[in-house]
């Protein structure tokens, strides 16, 4: 199956709640609050939607194309499917939170109050995507400011968009090379950062910066070990020629004074 | 046995933390880390990843610092530290894997990492060399503990491989401690400026090893007062110079790490940040780094042991500048610990005290520390080699 993604055109979103009502009961998580604009994301919420001015705002995982979560995670309770959700799995968590530290877009959430807590997000509707179905959200749009499909389309359409009505919209994908790129492309009519998103982020994936690192650790444990191996062989190489000639001065005067 | 259970102030204070420390696990163990911390979403990891881990490791460094300092440099006047030392970094790193047992939301599954492996994952990294290195320091240790019990055959075992032993932990202490920094490396738009750098586990790593310094001078001026051992205080002087030089290096290669990244415009910012950064690079670097340059005060008990103290705090801020002041401003929440929090961290210090104490009544730690380390040499110093034998 191919890589899907979300495009959410903010020009159409009407702040009406369906997505939010249609995940809450996709996912069964209880209700926390009667108006979704003024929910936040929590354990018991995947998505919500904001008000910014005159506009509205989907917040959701952004299923990135190389997660930091998925890379962070120690025990790999996170992947990337292969049509492009991430997924979480609470039996191989250890709960070291890494994954929130991680994640530039603060998405997933923890149950903090729970004995046995487990991290919680959107999963993409993963088990309706791989079905050819819809996510549940996306079903449940009434304008279509959600639309979900091939990734590839989804950048078609949002580029023709910006490209038929250049007055109308503000020129940039949002999600297209963000983080490297993401599951989630915005469009909207003003600048993002006017609508609170993260506009600093880079364009490379963040799990580069560590790889850089980690792949640096086979070259230091072999090059550390023949250094620390050399420096001892050496250090007491010193210190028994130092002792031989201790000896031997040791010998030569007890023989002189003989 | 009477000697020990005569109260004393510290005796009182360290049961009234060790009852309260109790009572915190057993409210986190019902009602989850919100009983108990002031974590959230916007900020998951606090004090406890910033003090009980990345502190707590760093300050575990003295352990791989003498070792590379006797065993492969041949040192060997440091010898009579060596054993309080790594008994020290292998408490730390037993009170580090008790804090993340605390830390963790799910403890009982912290055994995963030995099977379900992501070798992309730093923090994998940090969970391997963290098992390896208690092993490691546990068997670096164990003679101590043999020899108590004259387990002869398994000590003779031990002793053949001590210098492996302490190549190994050289190796993984120096994965480690640069990997802390780098659990940092994936946060680069989060992070303060002023600590975001891709240099953070190079710096990291040479802070450890001048805090590991530093905590061989603090261990060996408070166990010669609390253990009235005679330990040679004077040859402790010689590691006040070493910090001078980490510390140097590190200090240039931070200032020039902002100035090839245009960042110097920062440090003249009226912030929070700007402060403690500036009160982080005095406090544990320029200070430290004047007085120990001064042979006066580097020969001076109290000096040389001030000078340490210097270094360790400065550590300490730099830790939690790291983990907690430089994640501060875009987490768009103000953190500061719990009760709690602090309580559990004054639990871990306290029982790592109290344990240290234990095993130095009972174990050999101090004792008969010159017959019983493999290395049958001594160094022959130049002078001694002209002077000794020609006085006879």
């Amino acid at each position: 199956m191919k890589r899907k993604a979300f495009l959410i055109d903010i020009t159409e979103c009407v702040g009406c709640g369906a997505c939010y009502e249609a995940c809450k009961e996709q996912n069964n998580l209880p209700q926390t609050s009667d108006d979704p604009l003024r929910d936040s994301l929590s354990d018991k919420t995947y998505t919500i939607v904001e008000q910014r001015g005159d506009f509205f705002v989907r917040r959701m995982c952004q299923h990135c194309e190389d997660p930091t979560c998925v890379s962070v995670c120690p025990v790999g309770a996170f992947t990337k499917t292969e049509v492009g959700a991430v997924l979480y799995d609470e039996s191989k968590c250890l709960g070291c939170r890494y994954c929130m530290q991680a994640c530039p877009f603060q998405i997933p959430r923890y149950e903090w109050g729970s004995v046995k807590p487990r991290v919680q997000k959107c999963i993409m509707c993963y088990d309706r995507v791989k079905n050819g179905e819809l996510p549940a959200c996306a079903e449940a749009c009434p304008t279509g400011a959600t639309l979900f499909g091939d990734r590839d389309e989804m950048i078609e359409i949002a580029k023709q968009r910006l490209a038929e009505n250049p007055e109308k919209y503000y020129q940039h994908i949002y999600g297209l090379e963000e983080v490297g790129g993401t599951s989630v492309l915005y469009i909207s009519p003003v600048p993002f950062e006017e609508l609170g998103f993260n506009t600093k982020l880079l364009k490379t994936a963040l799990p580069n910066f560590t790889h850089e690192a980690l792949a640096k650790i086979p070259t230091l444990v072999t090059v550390g070990g023949v250094l620390l191996t050399g420096f001892y062989w050496l250090t007491n190489r010193k210190n028994e020629i130092a002792r031989e000639k201790f000896e031997e001065k040791k010998k030569q005067n007890l023989r002189g004074e003989e | 046995m009477e000697r020990l259970l005569k109260p004393t102030f510290w005796k009182v204070v360290g049961t009234v933390i060790f009852v309260l420390g109790l009572y915190t696990i057993y409210l986190r163990f019902t009602g989850g880390l919100a009983a108990v911390t002031n974590l959230n979403d916007h900020f998951p990891w606090g004090l406890w990843i910033g003090f009980d881990i990345l502190c707590g490791v760093g300050m575990a460094a003295g352990g791989f610092t003498l070792c590379a300092i006797v065993y492969i440099f041949n040192i060997k006047k440091f010898k009579p530290i060596i054993r309080p030392t790594i008994l020290t970094a292998f408490l730390g790193y037993l009170l580090v894997i008790l804090a993340l047992l605390i830390d963790l939301g799910r403890p009982w599954a912290i055994w995963h990492a030995i099977i379900m492996w992501n070798p992309r994952s730093v923090m994998f990294e940090v969970a391997w060399c963290v098992m390896l290195y208690t092993t490691v320091l546990f068997l670096e240790f164990s003679p101590v503990i043999l020899e108590r019990f004259k387990v002869e055959k398994l000590l003779k075992i031990i002793r053949g491989i001590t210098i492996p032993l302490v190549i190994l932990g050289i190796l993984l202490s120096t994965l480690h401690q640069s990997s802390l920094g780098a659990l940092y490396l994936i946060v680069p738009s989060k992070m303060h400026p002023l600590w975001y750098s891709t240099n953070l586990p190079w710096f990291f790593y040479l802070s450890a090893i001048g805090v590991g310094c530093a905590m061989i001078i603090f261990e060996s001026y408070l166990s010669a007062k609390a253990f009235k051992k005679n330990l040679e205080f004077d040859l402790v002087s010689d590691v006040g110079r070493w910090i001078v030089v980490v510390m140097s290096a590190y200090l240039t290669w931070r200032f020039m790490d902002l100035l090839l990244n245009d960042k110097l415009n920062l440090l003249f910012v009226n912030s929070i940040e700007t402060y403690l950064f500036w009160l982080e690079i005095i406090i544990g670097a320029i200070i430290p780094i004047i007085l120990l340059a001064q042979p006066r005060i580097r020969l001076n008990r109290v000096g040389l042991f001030v000078s340490a103290c210097f270094v360790i705090g400065g550590f300490l801020l730099n830790r939690l500048n790291v983990s907690v002041t430089s994640l501060q401003a875009s987490s768009g929440v103000s953190y500061f610990p719990s009760v709690y929090e602090i309580i559990i961290t004054l639990f871990l210090v306290t029982l790592g005290v109290t344990i240290f104490n234990l095993a130095v009544q009972y174990l050999p730690v101090y004792e008969k520390t010159k017959e019983t380390i493999p290395i049958e040499f001594e160094v022959i110093s130049d002078d001694e080699l002209k002077t000794e034998p020609a006085t006879k």
